[in-house]
């Protein structure tokens, strides 16, 4: 793992954060929640939802336009927002951060965008057989739509890229290249800096979904080089329905727009109409103010309890985890990648992902059971699906030891093992 | 006494008995209708094949992969339709997807009825109603792969 190790002290320091977090006192089934989505949506530090309810008490107003103190003040709130993204990724300027509703909708951006416009046919796109649908879909609409080819870099027995395979698939026809930082079904974190600089000598443009990253670790979109990145909020500790696209500024620039309306426009007359530059060009219509308004205090709340404290405290989850569930008879990993950020993936002999996922509810425990919207990534392991568990800064060694124990349980309802 | 509460609702032992050894589970090379269905929920798969000779069900079998529930069901229902005619079969399709959805079923369902705890864990409904609208949609010849929208 990348970060240093750390001492039990800051484990259980970081931890302790739990307490901020007010949906962990709630009983599930009437045992204590042991959330253990977190690759799915994490939970709202109870700052974020004042951030976000405090803003509708005190400030709600429609931004840019007003000229009355409540809109400024809004727009205030709203352009902060931007430069706290900004700073988080270590973008170069704030005009390259485009909101947008999630992850999802910053890849559609793009591929509707700059894939539609510069796309040709015969140009290839290449995308890593771990992607999520969200980094998948989008480009098979831009290929059909444009006559460009969807090429897989391929993915190791123990979830790695095969690197070797990627440097083959690079050519001069090599217009676009996606990939996750972190994959989302097995925790893997790619290689994505020597990925950009490979794309790059081919003069291919870089996305990269950093959805499952952002959370994890530090990300400074300047270094690794890449074009765009995205994530999404409800990741983030941060609220849904907001998300934004990192890109950068002379790409931004040549690129049309993408949702017509009010905001992203110059002047508007029935002859012609002209537009904003970026970012606005992009942010059609009101914003998710309150959205943007809530994920400044995500980020601030994370940056506060420090992205590198977490990260060594999920790691020690993570080893924690793969110990304790090694010594289960009968559970193989899926994924072993030696760089793996918050996520243990594993399917059990005879006990499909999703009656362990049922077994684990009653006792509180949720997992996440099934393909992860990564279905090509299933097929190449010929698995219907795995379970697995994701963590985050407020859970524990008691967490993994209550999912460990609700898999004693699910072996010994399937007759697997003798009760206690 | 066992410490799993309404788990054995769901988990009974004749649902780990048709989980283990599912009946009638192979592929049909003669079978007069045949359908596919998928759950892209959980990932559960299954082709339900059915040889119907003067509008009963002579043969009935099943192949695919999925969760206890799915297999079980899918085992339990070929037990239920061999042997039937097809108003019958169509008949237990819509009391099987009220008792799995709604209420307790007006008429005996015999083994079927071990599935009604599957009422008490919603997300777990289209596992056990898979099979039955892959049947369904065999037998009326739909085209597409039934989905458990």
């Amino acid at each position: 793992m990348n970060a240093p190790a750390q001492g039990k002290e800051t484990s259980a320091g970081v931890a302790a954060h739990a307490a901020d977090f007010p949906i962990l006192a709630r009983p599930v089934h009437g045992r204590r929640l042991v959330y253990l989505d977190n690759g799915a949506t994490t939970q709202k530090p109870q700052s974020v939802i004042d951030a976000e309810a405090t803003f509708y008490a005190e400030s709600n107003a429609n931004i840019h336009r007003g000229v009355h103190w409540l809109s400024q003040h809004s727009t205030d709130l709203y352009d902060r927002g931007r430069e706290r993204v900004r700073g988080f990724l270590n973008a170069a300027r704030v005009e390259e951060i485009v909101f947008t509703r999630g992850t999802t909708e910053a890849i559609n951006l793009v591929a509707a965008s700059w894939g539609r416009q510069t796309l040709k046919a015969g140009d290839e796109i290449l995308l890593s057989g771990m992607e999520h649908h969200s980094n998948i879909v989008p480009w098979q609409m831009v290929a059909e739509q444009t006559g460009a080819l969807v090429k897989v870099i391929p993915v190791t027995d123990n979830g790695e890229l095969d690197m070797a395979a990627f440097a083959e698939l690079l050519s001069e026809r090599t217009r676009f290249v996606g990939v996750c930082h972190v994959s989302n079904a097995l925790g893997t974190i790619n290689p994505v800096a020597d990925i950009i600089r490979q794309a790059h000598a081919v003069g291919a443009v870089v996305l990269v979904d950093g959805a499952q990253a952002v959370a994890h670790k530090a990300v400074d979109v300047q270094t690794l080089g890449c074009d765009f990145y995205v994530f999404s909020g409800h990741k983030l500790y941060g609220p849904t329905g907001i998300g934004a696209l990192y890109g950068r500024k002379a790409l931004l620039d040549a690129m049309p727009p993408w949702q017509g309306g009010g905001d992203m426009i110059h002047t508007v007359s029935f002859e012609r109409s002209t537009y904003a530059e970026s970012p606005q060009k992009f942010e059609a219509g009101t914003p998710n103010i309150a959205g943007v308004i809530a994920l400044d205090a995500a980020i601030a709340y994370v940056q506060e309890v420090g992205l590198d404290r977490i990260a060594a405290h999920e790691d020690a989850l993570v080893r924690y985890a793969t110990d304790a569930l090694g010594q289960i008879p009968g559970l193989r990993f899926i994924g072993q990648a030696r760089e793996r950020a918050g996520i243990v993936s594993f399917v059990m002999d005879e006990i499909h992902p999703h009656d362990l996922g049922t077994i684990l509810d009653m006792e509180g425990v949720a997992i996440r059971a099934g393909h992860h919207c990564a279905m090509p990534l299933m097929n190449r392991y010929g698995l219907p699906g795995t379970a697995r568990a994701s963590f985050a800064l407020y859970n524990t060694r008691e967490d993994v030891d209550a999912l460990v124990a609700g898999l004693h349980k699910a072996r010994r309802l399937f007759g697997m093992e003798q009760d206690a | 006494m066992n410490s799993f509460g309404d788990l054995r609702e769901l988990y009974q032992e004749v649902i780990f008995d048709h989980n283990r050894n599912p009946r009638n589970f192979h592929g049909m090379e003669a079978a007069t209708h045949q359908a596919d269905g998928h759950n892209p929920l959980c990932g559960d798969q299954l082709t339900v094949y059915a040889r119907v000779i003067e509008g009963v069900v002579e043969e009935v079998s099943f192949i695919g992969h999925g969760c206890a529930i799915s297999k079980a069901s899918a085992s339990l229902m070929t037990e239920a339709v061999k042997g039937k005619p097809l108003d019958e079969v169509e008949s237990l399709f819509k009391d099987m997807h009220a008792m799995l959805t709604e209420s307790h079923p007006d008429r005996d369902l015999g083994k079927l009825e071990v599935l009604s705890g599957v009422r008490e864990f919603p997300a777990r409904v289209k596992c056990a109603t898979l099979a039955w609208h892959t049947l369904h949609n065999a037998i009326t010849l739909a085209r597409e792969t039934a989905k458990t929208e």
